[in-house]
């Protein structure tokens, strides 16, 4: 193993050499004045190999939030899909010798799987939005530490690959078997650091649509969105989609490992989610599930100017998997909603996009704001619900414009 | 030589994030070194500029103790107490 001392002359003597091929400008990053000072004076746009410019908030290990202007469609592009990862070894994996081993003591028995296997496996596709817990982190107030996320730490992508509860099929759970566990082929710099693991409920992990996928919108995965293959948790939050995906082990105690707790829970009761995940809940907290329900702007934008005459409000809602049923816009101050023209329905997963055309009329500032509804009638919030990690911020989103 | 060589190569494998990084340069103050020396081995130092300057000293704190509790980096007692001060002074609220 590398000592620390020489990884970090290592760092040091790579950033020179690399300096060169630095690709970043702070021109054209327009971020909310709700960030923390240092978040908005330390976001630079930076492209990462086969990625377009995105705001970079850290290199090391990359945490880069996909700019507004990409949310103006359902799908998003996979070169400007935004990066996260909590660990700093990313290994380019080769897919010759890559395989995924399922087995573990809920499991009858033990199977491995190539490239190849996986493929062989019968495919399933769906259009899903895969959106970290702590998107929108930057704008808690007050603030809590963390990557400080903006808007843009998710996407929406249609995804191809096996059904996990395939793989799961052919090594046979166990009854008792209550979580299926997840590893990637990242990992800490030091073997101190708690390797990335996750796991979800057995429940969850059978569902016809959760998905080991190997394509995102008709290409292989990116490098950075977890080449070969990872797995797709539709309508949960994004840290239970283990890239690189290594290993799948049914268990039948609960994963305790750090980042199942204490990292990544929520407080008891504060939410309105329907999704439970029972093997882990405390008496105070529980681990984070499906995502709440939301809705982003994304025409105009904020501080933008805009010519008297029609103007065209437009953005996406998403939620946990319900489906979204309606969509308001509101002008006045939320004193009256309106309900906008929802886009094509790709699915109760996906982004929906929606639109609304707007007279203003009068020139000067106006706000609009959006708030979407569910198939179970769940809406966003007016008041931020501030819990420590900075999860489910689905405060109702609020554009101001000057008509000119 | 022998060990920096190596390192670099394993390095370099490793984690190929870092040939995209370019250097976060942190307010030259006492105890800027400790902060170099024990934080970057993991993580590049905008983690620091970007969670800032909203932190009080009990915050500070805790992030330094849950680096080496939770994240398990080898950092000493007394470095430790350096890199806490520096990033209170330099960082906090």
């Amino acid at each position: 193993m590398l000592t620390r001392r020489s990884l970090v002359t290592a760092g040091a003597g790579l950033a020179l050499t690399s300096s060169g091929a630095f690709r970043a400008s702070a021109a054209g990053i327009d971020l909310p004045a709700a960030l923390p000072e240092g978040a908005r004076s330390n976001a630079v746009l930076d492209s990462l190999p086969g990625k377009k410019p995105l705001i970079k908030l850290s290199y090391r290990p990359p945490n880069y939030e996909t700019p507004l202007e990409y949310f103006r469609t359902a799908i998003t592009p996979n070169d400007a899909f935004f990066v996260r990862y909590h660990l700093s070894n990313i290994p380019e994996v080769d897919i010759k010798t890559w395989k995924i081993v399922v087995g573990g003591e809920g499991a009858n028995g033990q199977a491995e799987f190539t490239f190849d296997d996986l493929k062989r496996l019968p495919a399933a596709e769906l259009v899903a939005v895969n959106m970290c817990s702590g998107n929108r982190r930057g704008l808690f107030q007050p603030h809590v530490p963390g990557v400080e996320w903006s808007y843009g730490a998710m996407g929406c992508a249609r995804w191809k690959g096996a059904r996990l509860k395939d793989l799961l099929d052919k090594v046979g759970l166990k009854k008792e078997a209550i979580e299926i566990v997840f590893d990637g082929a990242d990992s800490g710099v030091t073997d101190k650091t708690p390797d990335f693991i996750k796991s979800i409920p057995t429940w969850k992990a059978i569902e016809d649509t959760t998905l080991v996928a190997y394509e995102m919108n008709g290409a292989p995965l990116p490098h950075l969105n977890g080449f070969p293959a990872r797995l797709i948790v539709p309508g949960w939050t994004g840290t239970y989609w283990m890239k690189h995906l290594t290993s799948i082990k049914p268990v039948t105690k609960p994963e305790s490992g750090f980042w199942m707790n204490p990292a990544y829970r929520i407080p008891l009761g504060k939410f309105p989610l329907v999704a439970r995940f029972t093997s882990q809940e405390t008496a105070v907290n529980t681990p984070i599930t499906e995502m709440v329900v939301n809705s982003l702007i994304t025409n105009p934008t904020d501080g933008a100017n805009v010519k008297m005459g029609p103007i065209t409000v437009g953005g996406i809602a998403w939620d946990g998997g319900y489906g979204i049923s309606t969509v308001e816009v509101s002008n006045d101050g939320g004193k009256t909603w309106v309900p906008a023209t929802l886009g094509e329905d790709l699915g109760r997963f996906a982004f929906r996009t929606f639109s609304y055309n707007l007279s203003p009329k009068a020139r000067g500032k106006q706000t609009v704001m959006a708030r979407a509804i569910n198939k179970i009638g769940q809406t966003q919030t007016t008041e931020l619900i501030h819990n420590p990690a900075g999860y489910h911020h689905n405060v109702v989103h609020s554009v101001t414009f000057n008509v000119a | 030589m022998r060990t920096l060589i190596i390192a670099l190569a394993a390095a370099l494998i490793a984690i190929p994030a870092v040939a995209q990084e370019k250097p976060v340069e942190l307010k030259k103050a006492p105890g800027l070194d400790k902060v170099e020396g024990n934080c970057s081995g993991c993580h590049s130092l905008d983690y620091i500029v970007m969670n800032s300057p909203y932190p009080n000293a009990t915050l500070w704190d805790a992030e330094v103790t849950k680096m080496i509790k939770a994240f398990g980096a080898p950092i000493s007692d007394a470095d430790a107490k350096v890199i806490a001060d520096y990033l209170k002074k330099n960082y906090g609220s």
